[in-house]
């Protein structure tokens, strides 16, 4: 390990205290209740997490999401490089195409989940907030010399979610082709309000949308911008939050962690086809025999009877018998019933399969069934 | 008919032995859009600051305390229907339960309107 190398990592050593974001003043002079969050202060709510939701859901929500980690790598050799380590397949990434791809240990362990995109010269990743420091971390120390690392920090993150999020969006862009060029799962770049943009097609609602990455000196009046349009409202971290859940996505550090595998997650998509075959990324020695054999327990949606929402942490049932644990729950404003994500026994995952929680000492009785809750809306290329 | 407050934002409102108790406007503002209300049994005997009743939040959920120790004489049965009365009207419509007290000289324990609002105004 260089000395370099050890300066850079004390610079990106994550900050003792929150910090705020390019927009923490604009969240606050529109009444966003304050949380710290992934080391940022962060609007919660703004008029109601429940109206905020259906909001999303039915018109377009704007959210700040400039915790976030967005990274550019590049020079000679970067597919191979992040080949190395991700398990994705770049070959079959086209310019301007964006895909999920998973931060994993050599134990198959879930490090982080992020989105890559290819752009003309090199990728652009985006990662988890509360996870950016220590990927950054990891990826300085596996990416070879040579291969040059940008921790954008100077720029700002949004998402533009919702059925309208296209029409809020479209007037407001100019580009070398138009926003209806992007299907689900591509970006590009383009000028917004004047100020060079790079947008994809992509979200964490389960709708269709927008993630925005514009300069953080500019964030401020993009926000104003993007939010006098009639379709948009500002959405806080509780609403992305019951989106997601609904959506079916998981979270990081909840529903998915370092000592979880993709496999069990449900997220062996995230390894791509050729990459299965080929291996030569972290935690292949483990993951692909689990891909074939399938993983012992499994991440699964529940409804939940009643009105009490089960909670991260509570205990699942099979009869009387403990087999698993919620990692995300709470109450679906679309739906007007809890729900939940739990791992369970693979052999207790198939939908229909009764089990209860235990709820503060409460039984709650609940059902696994499939995911998305909500079905995703997504504009893919080729449908209507 | 006296009304007394907690640190913890449960309002009591007292009339002789008997007593109306539910959560503070600044509450329901705090936990944001409550989604459901787990009340007491009517008769259950509940002891000072025991946890009486759980309010659940699309964020979270949330233990109320019970301000005095007595016994709970009815519960609120409109909340089962519409737990958003706790935050549309939580002083009034949005109450919890009743209860009788088993002992009045608790209530010195507690805050008045005034000193509650002077406590919320510093948090």
């Amino acid at each position: 390990m260089s000395d370099t190398y050890e300066i850079d990592r004390i610079k990106e050593r994550e900050p003792a205290g929150p910090l705020a974001l390019a927009l923490d003043h604009w969240h606050r002079e529109r009444g966003g209740r304050m949380v710290e969050f992934a080391g940022y202060w962060m609007p919660v709510q703004f008029e109601g997490i429940i109206a905020e939701h259906l909001w999303t859901r039915s018109s377009a929500g704007f959210f700040d999401v400039s915790h976030m980690g967005q990274i550019h790598v590049s020079g000679a050799g970067i597919e191979a490089a992040l080949e190395a380590v991700l398990p994705i397949d770049l070959s079959t990434l086209p310019l301007g195409g964006v895909r999920y791809s998973l931060l994993l240990n050599e134990a198959g362990g879930i490090l982080d989940d992020l989105m890559v995109s290819r752009w003309g010269q090199g990728f652009y990743l985006v990662v988890n907030g509360a996870t950016k420091w220590d990927d950054l971390a990891v990826l300085r120390e596996s990416l070879p010399d040579g291969i040059t690392l940008n921790h954008l920090e100077d720029r700002a993150l949004f998402a533009l979610q919702g059925p309208k999020a296209f029409d809020a969006l479209e007037p407001l862009v100019s580009g070398d082709y138009p926003l209806s060029a992007l299907t689900f799962m591509r970006g590009g770049q383009f000028r917004l309000g004047g100020v060079e943009a790079w947008i994809s097609r992509t979200g964490y609602t389960g709708e269709d949308g927008f993630e925005i990455s514009v300069p953080a000196e500019s964030a401020a009046q993009i926000a104003d911008l993007v939010c006098a349009q009639p379709q948009v409202k500002p959405v806080g971290l509780g609403a992305r939050d019951s989106l997601r859940l609904e959506a079916g996505l998981p979270l990081y550090g909840h529903d998915m962690n370092e000592a979880l595998d993709p496999v069990s997650a449900d997220l062996a998509f995230g390894i791509n086809k050729r990459r299965r075959s080929e291996g030569g990324f972290p935690g292949a020695d483990v993951i692909l025999p689990l891909i074939a054999s399938g993983a012992a327990t499994r991440r699964v949606g529940l409804v939940i009877e009643g009105r009490m929402a089960a909670r991260e942490g509570a205990k699942v049932l099979s009869g009387d018998a403990e087999v698993g644990t919620v990692t995300s729950g709470g109450f679906s404003p679309s739906l007007e019933r809890p729900i939940a994500m739990a791992y369970v026994p693979a052999a207790l995952a198939a939908p229909g399969t009764p089990l209860s929680i235990d709820m503060r000492g409460r039984r709650l009785a609940a059902q696994v069934v499939p995911m998305p809750f909500v079905p995703h809306r997504y504009h893919r290329k080729g449908a209507a | 008919m006296t009304r007394y407050y907690t640190k913890d934002h449960e309002w009591i409102a007292v009339e002789g032995n008997e007593a109306t108790v539910g959560i503070t406007d600044y509450a329901q503002g705090q936990l944001g859009d409550i989604t459901f209300v787990e009340l007491p049994e009517a008769g259950a005997d509940v002891g000072i600051g025991d946890s009486a009743s759980v309010v659940d939040s699309v964020k979270a959920a949330s233990d109320v305390y019970a301000p005095v120790s007595g016994k709970v004489t009815v519960v609120n049965a409109a909340l089962e229907d519409e737990p958003e009365l706790v935050n549309t009207d939580p002083e009034g419509e949005g109450w919890l339960w009743k209860m009788t007290l088993a002992d009045p000289a608790e209530l010195a324990g507690l805050m008045d309107e005034a000193a509650y609002q002077a406590f919320v105004a510093e948090l």
